[in-house]
């Protein structure tokens, strides 16, 4: 088979780059897998390494410094079919090292060859992530304070499935590479060279020091057989084979009459655990359930389980503008957490708004009207005072009825959940309040 | 028939699907996580794809490369992480892949408030870009525009080959609300324009007419390429000052001259009104609700929406707002829209209202504006 290889664009490496040999073999390995063009992609990182791409009869994508595995990743889940190739350097290595360990982790069937000539050449030779301790290079003694990183083992550690070693001096070069890119699942292969513009001018380099220092490394030992397991887009396509279309949106038929027209604002004080973002939703369906417009906005802490909960409801039968709450008819106040959230709010009520309170939680003085009730002492668990309050205020057909919150509940429950939703408040109904 | 329930970020998942979105990646990060959440949900059952990259540049790098293979791709996240999408959207911007990126602003700077909102981020998605070329932003006011800008969205990354933002804000996007979908108008699905078949393909190609070439995807029968290098049309690096120039222009031109195209807007007219309010995003809402208080009173005002914001739709503002002596912007941030408004708007006098203190506007702080400037 023909070359792959561009001939009207000849490759511009420095003279004895081993970028050269990479190059040839990598045309060669391709062409003896009978590869088209067509089928092959060439996505290549950015230094000498990122030149690649424009060498090949390929398809090709070039993009940034250290990315090129994310691009890689995006081609080959949209693409199963196409053999993707990265280039990359040393330098590519370090600055995408968080991509080059989660490609490894993930085991997509991609082949990334490291062209680790250990140094930045295209910038003046400065240390890379490779760079040896006692190597003279443009970064000053810098070098000397980073210990090298030897990919195979790190690649090893995260999970990858085929390593290996090589040098642009070793015969089995291409052979290396066909096996590097038949593999079906992620395959990196580190080849050494020489970087003969910058690295070897003031550092000795030859095949056999090359063979000598690799030799020095530790054996990658059965990474193979603990790392073993199915490629990535393979297991991710059988994985979602598997799940079922979500549902369509619920749209909520008008059954209900709300008791009230305009915009009514409703804010649930609590803690964490009182379920007071359920409530917050409960109170929207009930008001679409009467085919009012509704707006929900809650305040939390980023940690669960502790801490303050708010939301905020808003009712109306015309769409809703302003989200913000300023004049609320009803406050449920049920933790000291929320109720400390909104004390300028609560001082600030109108003697039309309702409280209803939680036994023992303080309050800034205000002309709204309160009902108190002690859940405890009517044995309520404090996950239930949000929608018991809920029905003390539908009993009272006061934002929404009983009849809207009987409905949001079938809304938003399973038929256990409802079932015991329903006897909650039904006996709500039947409590004796102040 | 009947309202539904919905939390802005859910609508743009929803929204994304009936553009045709078939890829999504992203990293979590609030407020933008239920967008993905939403994907997971939607995606993978049918077919697409939906991941979590390891950061966000990786996330609108998988994007990236979908997007070059065909694919309708979103990502989404907050200000943290649109900090380092930029490299990417300077990608997307010269190499011109189509890609939506749904910025969910929440107060910065930096890492800020996570579950605060603010609209900080609007003078930052047009200009983090290297180069300064123009991008596409929206900016959804409620749960509606965030289906339907969401699929806007969409049509316009495909027929200009560019990254469009939504420009959302915690206070939209995290705000659950009723939407009947059954009575949205959403626009007719655009897909990008294909190389026609007879040509050699030529990856950046154009005609003398033509601002946005022809695509083909990677993987096809004919060969394609993509490079973040200053290229020519051939998708080869070139340094050729005459080829740099014509494609700088080009980018430059393709959104800009287009922009009546997209220019998406509301307004709430009042008759004998000399003043505009001009507010985005959640803002107006709040002056809508001031202009409507405000009408039968001495002091009126007119209220203009903008929901596309880059790049900015100068003519059309200044058309707006010719009829009236003065114009009061409402932003939640501390001066940024207001700038393009104070370029275009020489002649009137204009009064500006921001707030970055992780709270909405209030329309009594308009209304204040409006009555005593």
């Amino acid at each position: 088979m023909d070359s792959l290889l561009n001939s009207s664009r000849p490759s511009v490496f420095c003279p004895g780059c081993s970028h050269e040999q990479v190059l040839h073999a990598l045309d060669q390995a391709l062409t003896s897998m009978m590869l088209t063009g067509e089928e092959v992609v060439i996505v290549s990182d950015i230094g000498c390494s990122g030149l690649f791409d424009t060498f090949f009869n390929t398809h090709a994508f070039h993009g940034l410094h250290g990315r090129a595995l994310t691009y890689a990743t995006g081609i080959k889940m949209a693409r199963p079919d196409l053999k993707v190739i990265v280039t990359m350097g040393d330098g590519g290595l370090g600055i995408g090292g968080a991509h080059v360990l989660s490609t490894c982790r993930r085991n997509i069937d991609l082949t990334l060859l490291v062209l680790n000539n250990f140094n930045y050449g295209m910038t003046g030779g400065q240390c890379s992530s490779t760079t040896p301790q006692d190597a003279l290079v443009g970064s000053g003694f810098l070098n000397k304070l980073e210990k090298p990183l030897d990919i195979c083992q790190v690649a090893a550690a995260a999970g990858a499935c085929y390593v290996s070693r090589t040098s642009t001096y070793d015969k089995g070069l291409v052979e290396g590479l066909k096996r590097a890119i038949v593999f079906d699942g992620f395959s990196l292969l580190d080849i050494w060279g020489i970087c003969p513009g910058r690295y070897t001018r003031r550092n000795k380099l030859t095949p056999k020091s090359i063979e000598a220092d690799m030799a020095k490394l530790p054996d990658l030992g059965d990474y193979k057989t603990r790392n073993a397991r199915a490629e990535y887009g393979q297991a991710y396509r059988q994985e979602s084979a598997k799940l079922q279309p979500a549902a369509e949106p619920v749209r909520i038929e008008a059954t209900c009459t709300s008791p009230e027209q305009g915009r009514r604002e409703v804010v649930v004080l609590g803690s964490a655990g009182q379920r007071i973002i359920t409530a917050g939703e409960l109170l929207c369906l009930a008001g679409a359930s009467a085919g009012c417009h509704a707006a929900q906005k809650s305040d939390y802490p980023i940690t669960v389980m502790r801490g303050h909960s708010v939301s905020e409801i808003i009712l109306s039968d015309i769409e809703i503008e302003y989200t913000g709450i300023e004049n609320p008819s009803v406050v449920i106040a049920l933790a000291p957490e929320g109720v400390s959230r909104r004390k300028k709010m609560l001082a600030d009520l109108s003697p039309k708004a309702l409280v209803i309170k939680a036994f023992g939680i303080e309050l800034p003085i205000s002309p709204a009207s309160v009902i108190e009730i002690d859940f405890k002492a009517e044995k309520i668990k404090p996950q239930d005072w949000a929608l018991v309050a809920l029905a003390v205020l539908a009993k009272q057909n006061k934002v929404l009825t009983m009849d809207m919150l009987k409905a949001a509940l079938k809304l938003r429950f399973r038929k256990a959940e409802y079932e015991t939703a329903i006897s909650m408040i039904e006996k709500v109904a039947a409590l004796q309040l102040p | 028939m009947g309202l539904t329930l919905m939390e802005g970020n859910e609508a743009i998942g929803w929204g994304a699907m009936a553009a045709g979105c078939n890829f999504f990646a992203g990293y979590p990060i609030t407020p933008a996580t239920t967008i993905y959440n939403t994907m997971l949900k939607l995606l993978p059952p049918k077919g697409g794809i939906c991941l979590q990259g390891e950061d966000e540049i990786a996330s609108i790098g998988f994007c990236l490369g979908a997007a070059m293979s065909g694919m309708k791709t979103m990502t989404a996240t907050s200000g943290p992480g649109i900090s380092l999408y930029s490299e990417q959207i300077s990608f997307a911007i010269g190499s011109e892949i189509p890609i939506v990126i749904v910025d969910v602003q929440r107060l910065g700077p930096s890492t800020g408030s996570a579950t605060k909102g603010a609209d900080g981020d609007i003078q930052f998605l047009q200009w983090g870009n290297s180069g300064g070329l123009p991008v596409i932003v929206l900016a959804p006011v409620d749960v509606k525009d965030c289906y339907v800008l969401t699929m806007q969205a969409f049509n316009l990354a495909e027929r200009y080959r560019c990254p469009v933002f939504l420009a959302s804000n915690k206070e939209v996007s995290m705000t659950r609300e009723t939407i009947d979908l059954d009575r949205l108008d959403p626009p007719q699905i655009e897909e990008r324009r294909t190389a026609d078949a007879d040509h050699p393909f030529v990856p950046f190609g154009v005609n003398d007419e033509q601002l946005t070439p022809d695509f083909l995807a990677i993987g096809g029968q004919r060969l394609v390429r993509q490079t973040s290098s200053t290229h020519g049309m051939d998708g080869h690096i070139t340094t050729d000052p005459e080829q740099i120039a014509r494609m700088q222009e080009r980018l430059d031109a393709k959104l800009k001259k287009s922009v009546s195209a997209f220019t998406y807007y509301d307004e709430y007219g009042v008759t004998g009104a000399d003043t505009l309010v001009i507010a985005y995003g959640v803002t107006a809402r709040a002056a809508m609700t001031a202009v409507k208080k405000m009408q039968h009173g001495n002091a009126k005002a007119s209220l203009l929406i903008l929901k596309t914001l880059w790049p900015v739709p100068e003519e059309f503002i200044r058309e707006q707002a010719a009829p009236y002596k003065r114009v009061v912007m409402a932003e939640m941030n501390l001066g940024q829209y207001v700038r393009e408004i104070q370029r275009l708007l020489t002649g009137k006098k204009i009064d500006f209202i921001g707030q970055m203190n992780g709270e909405l506007i209030k329309p009594g702080q308009i209304q204040e504006v409006i009555q005593n400037g």
